[in-house]
């Protein structure tokens, strides 16, 4: 296949940046779209240029590092996909991709498509975990867990942190990974005690940072890779309102 | 033989405890000093890395009152590539009353091993795996459940027993959160300091001990200088050197690289773990490897066409035509033999000329019996979202054909080496996790990496870096110690970016791998390494005077950050080349085609090699030091799985 690829430039976070356009050549259907961009950096560094930069570690879909906006869309149009795991197969052939990092206040950009979300480790240092030094826990077996719970909790843990959500909200509001933490840890015995404590401290956390309000748009949800769902929302909101009465 | 290296004094491990084997890690608890609370804020702790292991052993230090100084190469220390673990963690809970016990855990990984890891580890090791549980659970890890409400268990290669622990196809990823989350509650209590986007470059030793780190931000290109009173490594596994693997991208070998070349012993490097089932190379741009879990293999049947170049559909294969070669030579453990076993018996099948797929270079790993037997829902409930991710990455469907899957480089079991508190050779470093080598002997059990990185990091380093830090602070560092280590690190910065070569980081990196693959992969022979140690010098050497890296070093510059890797992987394979070459038994992950058996199996030389090969960085060359390995409890045996 051949491609055009409109992608935002940008130096540092001073520079205004622009979108610049590449082609790129000779590219396999079987390719990620990660490595479709390899190929492309490769070039410009023989040609002494500086390559696209972008953030991607675990290339498997699990480790949240990726990200980018593709065609006006969050990780792209495949449904629950991060950007490793979307392949050029998806592409027409001789088709144009606009490629930008993601775009809310709360994650400025570093550097191309490198933005900055150390905002999300703050919301969980504001309440994101269970209080529990090493060697304190009593054994695993001496509280059950209703299976269906420990399920819905899982579903809700397995948010990546990749911030598509905040991309794709109008808004630039983080509720969706919020929510997701707030559900994971409510929905469990062991997340009892400091729930409403918790509750209340990440969302204000959310809010210092700038991120926006949730107005039920559903953006978010349809373009998270791991379809972390709507409703985890209105358990935030809830144990937000018994925290603050 | 001519020898590309020297024989140095043996070394041994003095730290752990004589007597029973049940109580030796109980004698170690206590007789290791303890640090008054009001003193432990005065002492400083740099971890590096912030996977299982660093993630969990930061947190625990922080929460103990240690101060702590944390760096991730990454944006977050949750993006560690501890989170890509699918399968699931074991411990020796027997919550099934299926007869397992600590000794069984012992037992298993001891033999798993290969009888080349040390009893005294992987006996506290089987020890500490029920706490971990307990731990993991208490933080609201959410695993997977009964309907009683009690937590479910599955089988993993190498064990007769259900032991493992799981997270659906994602356990990983939920006990590093758990890990994270702990962290990050030290981060706001503010006895952790973070750094994410930094990366060590050097190790400062001074006075004969590790007092700190040179680390570049990643973002501004600064080299900074953090010192300490000690220092713990948990940077992970170095399995990039084979350019393709199932490690993450940004996974490398500099720290413990760089502290290799400040002194610490580096162990067993050869031993590298190839996993079984894996997706199939897919072109020559591929730019890694992506693991199917090993939990697939308690469902799903490995197969191949009896006759060589058969290539119609899997399912126009009728039943007398197919090969369960791994149920027919190993009827005791079928499809859940070992690792090593399991991507050995594909590597021959393929190499009959019975392999499927593009290249015929990959094996059928087959749900249709489980299908029929569970119902396809039943399947999905279990391995969902393994299915989805083969699913993308092939274009293929799971549920109506067969996967293709073939081996791949998955984790190392060497590393630095470490006594039994895991200090290395050089008085302050602590290695944890994947970096050192201490537990897995020759092969790792599935499901025991993510248990020895939590057991590192919060259960014994925190009690025996104590014995240590009880003697500190350290006092000021000497300045020409932390200046000469700055220095080292920007001229190498330099001398790769004034290079006006012709090729990029990656074309070398691609190259290397491709050779250590080929002469120091799955199978390794007298020649092969040979030629992978002429190779690799005349590669290196073009790679000084050819590599092109643009940009500048004030900067975010990824391919500058590549270029440093890809130098060190260079210096890391021609030692384990090395020691592959004098290992001249075949053992575990190692095969040496001169030393099989009848079968084909791997024959292991007792005699000569039991023990573990500890190289220290001579400047004449490697200098081998040896520590015996010696079995009370488990009585050496060639490893049987039929």
């Amino acid at each position: 296949m051949n491609l055009t690829l409109k992608i935002w430039r940008q130096k540092d976070p001073q520079d205004r940046g622009r979108m610049v356009t590449y082609r790129v050549e000779d590219v396999s259907p079987d390719m990620s779209f990660l490595e479709m961009l390899d190929v492309l950096n490769e070039r410009l560094i023989l040609e002494g240029d500086e390559p696209v930069a972008f953030d991607h570690d675990c290339r498997e879909g699990i480790c949240g590092m990726c990200g980018m906006v593709i065609n006006g869309v969050a990780h792209g149009e495949q449904v629950a996909t991060t950007t490793c795991q979307l392949h050029m197969r998806h592409f027409e052939d001789n088709a144009v991709i606009t490629i930008e990092p993601w775009r809310a206040a709360p994650f400025p950009v570093v550097k191309d498509l490198v933005v900055d979300r150390s905002s999300f480790d703050r919301i969980i240092q504001a309440g994101g975990f269970i209080s529990v030094p090493a060697g304190s826990a009593p054994d695993a077996h001496s509280v059950p867990v209703k299976k269906e719970d420990a399920d819905n909790a899982f579903d809700a843990a397995t948010c990546i942190a990749c911030g598509a959500c905040v991309a794709a909200c109008p808004n630039g509001s983080a509720s969706l990974f919020t929510a997701a933490k707030i559900t994971h840890l409510s929905l469990l015995p062991q997340g009892q005690p400091e729930r409403e404590s918790r509750a209340k401290a990440m969302v204000e956390q959310m809010d210092a940072e700038g991120f926006g309000g949730c107005t039920n748009t559903g953006e978010c949800t349809a373009v998270c890779p791991k379809g972390i769902p709507l409703d985890t929302i209105a358990r935030m909101n809830r144990d937000y309102l018994r925290a603050s009465k | 033989m001519t020898m590309n290296y020297t024989e140095g004094a043996p070394i041994r491990d003095t730290k752990a405890p004589e007597g029973p084997i049940e109580d030796r890690w109980e004698k170690r608890k206590f007789s290791a000093k303890l640090v008054n609370p009001a003193n432990k804020r005065k002492l400083h702790v740099i971890v590096v890395g912030t996977g299982l292991a660093g993630g969990s052993a930061a947190a625990t230090l922080g929460e103990l009152g240690y101060n702590v100084t944390s760096f991730c190469y990454q944006d977050s220390p949750r993006r560690a590539h501890s989170i890509a673990a699918q399968g699931g963690i074991n411990a020796a809970k027997n919550y099934r009353g299926d007869g397992d016990s600590i000794y069984r855990l012992f037992y298993d990984t001891v033999k798993g091993g290969d009888f080349r890891a040390r009893e005294s580890n992987v006996y506290r090791l089987a020890q500490v795996s029920v706490n971990i549980i307990d731990q993991a659970v208490a933080q609201g890890v959410p695993f997977a459940r009964e309907y009683g409400g009690l937590l479910d268990t599955r089988s993993f290669g190498g064990a007769q027993v259900s032991r493992t622990f799981y997270a659906r196809g994602q356990t990983g990823q939920q006990l590093l959160l758990g890990a994270y989350q702990a962290l990050e509650r030290q981060i706001a209590a503010g006895t952790v300091k973070m750094h994410t986007r930094h990366e060590m470059l050097d190790l400062i030793v001074a006075d004969g001990r590790a007092r700190g780190v040179i680390v570049r931000d990643m973002v501004t290109g600064e080299i900074e200088r953090h010192t300490a009173d000690a220092v713990v490594l948990a940077t992970g596994g170095y399995g990039n050197v084979f350019f393709l693997s199932t490690n993450a991208k940004g996974c490398n070998t500099t720290a413990i690289w760089r502290a290799h070349r400040r002194g610490a012993y580096f162990a067993n490097p050869c031993y590298t773990q190839i996993h079984p089932t894996c997706i199939p190379v897919s072109g020559d741009y591929q730019s890694k490897l992506t693991l199917m879990s090993e939990s697939l293999r308690n469902d799903g049947r490995v197969w191949v066409p009896v006759k060589k170049g058969d290539t119609r559909p899997a399912a126009q294969i009728p039943e007398d035509e197919r090969d369960y070669y791994l149920e027919r030579i190993y009827p005791a453990f079928g499809n859940l033999v070992p690792r090593d076993i399991a991507s050995r018996a594909a590597k021959n099948v393929c190499d009959e000329g019975r392999g499927v797929g593009p290249g015929g270079l990959g094996v059928y790993l087959d749900f249709a019996d489980a299908i029929r037997r569970l119902g396809r829902d039943a399947v999905e409930k279990k391995y969902g979202n393994l299915f989805e991710m083969y699913e993308r990455i092939t274009g293929e469907d799971p549920y109506t054909q067969p996967m293709r899957i073939y081996p791949a480089v998955h984790y190392t079991m060497g590393g630095l080496w470490v006594d039994y508190d895991l200090q290395s050779t050089i008085p302050g470093l602590f290695v944890i996790g994947e970096a050192n080598f201490s537990d897995h002997g020759a092969n790792r059990l599935g499901a025991s990496a993510l248990m020895q990185g939590l057991a590192d990091g919060y259960f014994v380093l925190p009690t025996t870096i104590g014995d240590y830090l009880a003697n500190g602070p350290y006092g000021e560092v000497d300045e020409d110690a932390v200046a000469e280590a700055e220095t080292a690190v920007r001229q190498k910065i330099e001398r790769l970016l004034t290079n006006d070569g012709t090729r990029t980081a990656d074309s070398y990196h691609r190259e290397l791998g491709k050779l250590m693959w080929d002469y120091c992969g799955m199978e390794r022979t007298e020649e092969s390494l040979r030629k992978a140690l002429e190779r690799i010098p005349e590669l290196r050497e073009e790679f000084w005077k050819n590599v092109k890296v643009s940009g500048t070093a004030d900067e975010l510059n990824q391919a500058l950050e590549r270029a440093g890797r890809v130098a060190d992987f260079f210096d890391l394979a021609e030692l384990m080349c090395i020691d592959a070459l004098h290992r001249t038994e075949s053992c575990g992950g190692h095969f040496r085609a001169e030393s099989q058996d009848a079968d084909g199996e791997a024959l292991r030389d007792d005699e000569n090699f039991a023990y573990v090969a500890a190289w220290e960085h001579g400047a004449e060359g490697p200098v081998l030091h040896k520590e015996a390995l010696e079995y009370e409890y488990v009585k050496m045996t060639q490893r049987s799985y039929k």
